[in-house]
């Protein structure tokens, strides 16, 4: 294992910003991974410390295969997590709209640059991230429609879902997006959350990425038998939308069976306690998505259904 | 006559609106122009409210003149202006990307969509912004290429100092303007002076322009100023980016607006920690300096300032 620094600026009081990797084998740059780009991404930081430790495992039982190096970035923004801020610190902007970044430009340009000079001409990319609503999602990879990412090769991480994104404008900045411009077919992971540590969420996204590795033939591990993953077009997913404001009250779990007309959830009046609101599944389905945080907004998605 | 033109009812007693005041003649006719005079979409700009403001004091002080209609949405992103938040608070989202919106998308988009829907069929839009926190510039106008032949004409009225053609890039197509320049309603994007704060200077000088542009079109009878000529420029090497070598406290030693020699002091990076100098920023060639940082601690790359140069100024 070799750790160094992949980039580096200088604080005015604070300690220098550092963005480490750690790289593993020697040879075709065969995968690269990546954690944490905003400050909020604890799940994100936890998965890639756990994959740190795995490969170096690997490394020292002799599992990584000739010929192929990996590189884990656990973190491009360890600044926003120590302050607890999701964006840079100082102008609010989100590194992961700066790919593929300008070495001349403003602050997160050039670390988009330098972490990217860093991180491109690998075969696969994979990116923890995460969805900008609050919520429990099944875990899932994620694809650009755009591009060459396939979906049978997403599926060899033996997740239960692969989302195809239909690429938007505001897409085109992303890791996600740019690797792919530059030939690197890449991966979104979600896992279960965010800003929490879900531990069995992690285990799930640390072995999706050892099926991946294996079946790819960077690293000697025997994958179990995988389910297939079902594919799915974000734009066919069911949405189930408020059309109330007030207190969420959950009625389902992500992951879980629903059926035509089964309620979902309520929303409660906040001073009276009376429901105000009763969302109903439209459809068989299972649960992809659901809102978790205490108050909700009126027109916003809570559920999200896959049939 | 103030109107909702969208709402959503948030989680706690409490319903949020955006509002228009639509000024008419005292006896209208079939078929009046219409301008709209737009800001706040960034909750953190506040040039736009004093333009808000000044402009239908004077319409109101000279009613008889006006002969079309004036439609003012001072608040966008009523939630961001109340709360000093750029973004939309709650969701951390800048409401300049979720243009045209969606009906039967979430709350911002379904506000988003509520905005498009009623700006839309506009002679002319003004969308006013105030750069941001760390930047004070000019009195402009921004135009994407795409839209270069129809919105430069009305540019030329608006009595801004500079007009800057910029290339298209996709990300910008998820602006208020973008989605409505590519739909047939035309909108003159401004920035001028820097955020959390109001320049009485530019905003009288905008309002200024936006009456002589009133009076192009047909909404207008009473007398206008003359307007400025402003530097138009189409090509992008015509401005000069500059950006901190070193993170720091920038100390500024230009003013704002200065035709600059080569070489000359703009402003330093300094170490208060240390009492040093870490770097002085000079002008790379000769030009105007149209923006200036406002905000003193940079980043290495935090952007101190911009410089148009002297043969896209056209002075002597």
């Amino acid at each position: 294992m070799n750790k160094r620094i992949i980039y580096e600026l200088k604080g005015m009081y604070r300690d220098s910003f550092r963005v480490t990797g750690y790289e593993y084998g020697t040879g075709e740059k065969s995968v690269c991974i990546v954690g944490s780009s905003r400050g909020n991404e604890v799940q994100q930081v936890y998965c890639c410390s756990l994959l740190v430790k795995k490969f170096k495992q690997l490394e020292n039982e002799g599992r990584i295969k000739e010929g192929h190096k990996i590189l884990v970035i656990p973190s491009i923004n360890p600044y926003s997590m120590n302050i607890q801020k999701r964006f840079w610190p100082v102008d609010n902007t989100d590194i992961n709209r700066m790919f593929p970044g300008y070495d001349m430009g403003e602050t997160t340009q050039r670390i988009a640059d330098g972490v990217f000079k860093e991180i491109s001409g690998y075969k696969y990319g994979i990116q923890f991230t995460s969805f900008y609503m609050p919520g429990d999602f099944m875990p899932h990879v994620r694809i650009m429609d755009e591009g060459f990412s396939e979906a049978s090769v997403a599926g060899q991480f033996g997740l239960p879902y692969v989302i195809i994104r239909k690429v938007r404008p505001y897409d085109t900045a992303t890791l996600n997006y740019n690797w792919q411009v530059w030939d690197t077919q890449a991966f979104s992971l979600y896992t279960t959350t965010t800003t929490r540590i879900d531990q069995n969420g992690s285990g799930q996204a640390v072995l999706s990425v050892m099926n991946f590795l294996a079946a790819q033939g960077i690293i000697k591990y025997n994958v179990p038998q995988l389910l297939k993953a079902k594919v799915v077009n974000d734009t066919d997913m069911v949405s189930v939308r408020t059309s109330e404001s007030g207190i969420f009250e959950p009625l389902i779990k992500a992951g879980g069976k629903v059926t035509t007309g089964q309620p979902l959830a309520n929303i409660l009046n906040p001073y009276e306690a009376e429901v105000i609101e009763t969302l109903y599944s439209p459809v068989d389905a299972n649960v992809f998505f659901i809102h978790n945080e205490p108050l909700t907004y009126a027109n916003t998605a809570v559920i999200k259904l896959v049939q | 006559m103030v109107k909702t033109i969208t709402s959503v009812g948030l989680p706690i007693d409490e319903i949020l609106e955006i509002k228009k005041n639509r000024i008419m003649p005292d006896s209208p006719s079939g078929d009046m122009k219409r301008i709209s005079i737009v800001t706040g979409i960034h909750g953190d700009e506040l040039e736009g409210q004093y333009v808000c403001f000044g402009l239908q004091q004077r319409i109101m002080q000279e009613k008889e003149n006006l002969s079309g209609i004036v439609d003012v949405y001072p608040a966008m992103n009523p939630l961001g202006i109340d709360s000093v938040t750029r973004g939309i608070p709650a969701f951390d989202l800048d409401m300049n990307r979720l243009f045209p919106g969606n009906k039967d998308g979430n709350m911002t988009e379904y506000l988003a969509a509520g905005i498009i829907e009623d700006v839309s069929g506009s002679d002319c839009v003004i969308d006013i912004h105030a750069s941001n926190i760390y930047l004070t510039e000019i009195p402009q106008i921004r135009i994407n290429e795409l839209h270069e032949d129809r919105l430069v004409p009305l540019a030329m009225e608006a009595n801004v100092d500079f007009i800057w053609v910029h290339g298209a890039s996709t990300v910008l197509e998820s602006t208020f303007a973008y989605s409505l320049n590519s739909t047939g309603t035309p909108v003159l994007v401004v920035e001028m002076g820097v955020g959390m704060r109001i320049t009485k200077d530019y905003g009288n000088q905008l309002i200024d322009g936006i009456f002589n542009l009133m009076q192009k079109m047909g909404i207008w009878k009473g007398n206008t100023k003359e307007v400025k000529k402003p530097v138009i420029s189409r090509n992008p090497d015509d401005v000069i980016y500059l950006n901190a070598s070193t993170g720091g406290l920038f100390i500024p030693a230009a003013r704002h607006g200065a035709k600059l020699k080569k070489g000359s002091l703009i402003g330093r990076i300094t170490d208060p920690l240390r009492g040093e100098v870490l770097d002085e920023v000079k002008a790379p060639a000769d030009g105007m300096l149209f923006t200036i940082r406002e905000y003193p601690v940079v980043d290495e790359g935090s952007l101190m300032g911009r410089i148009l140069k002297k043969e896209a100024c056209g002075y002597e």
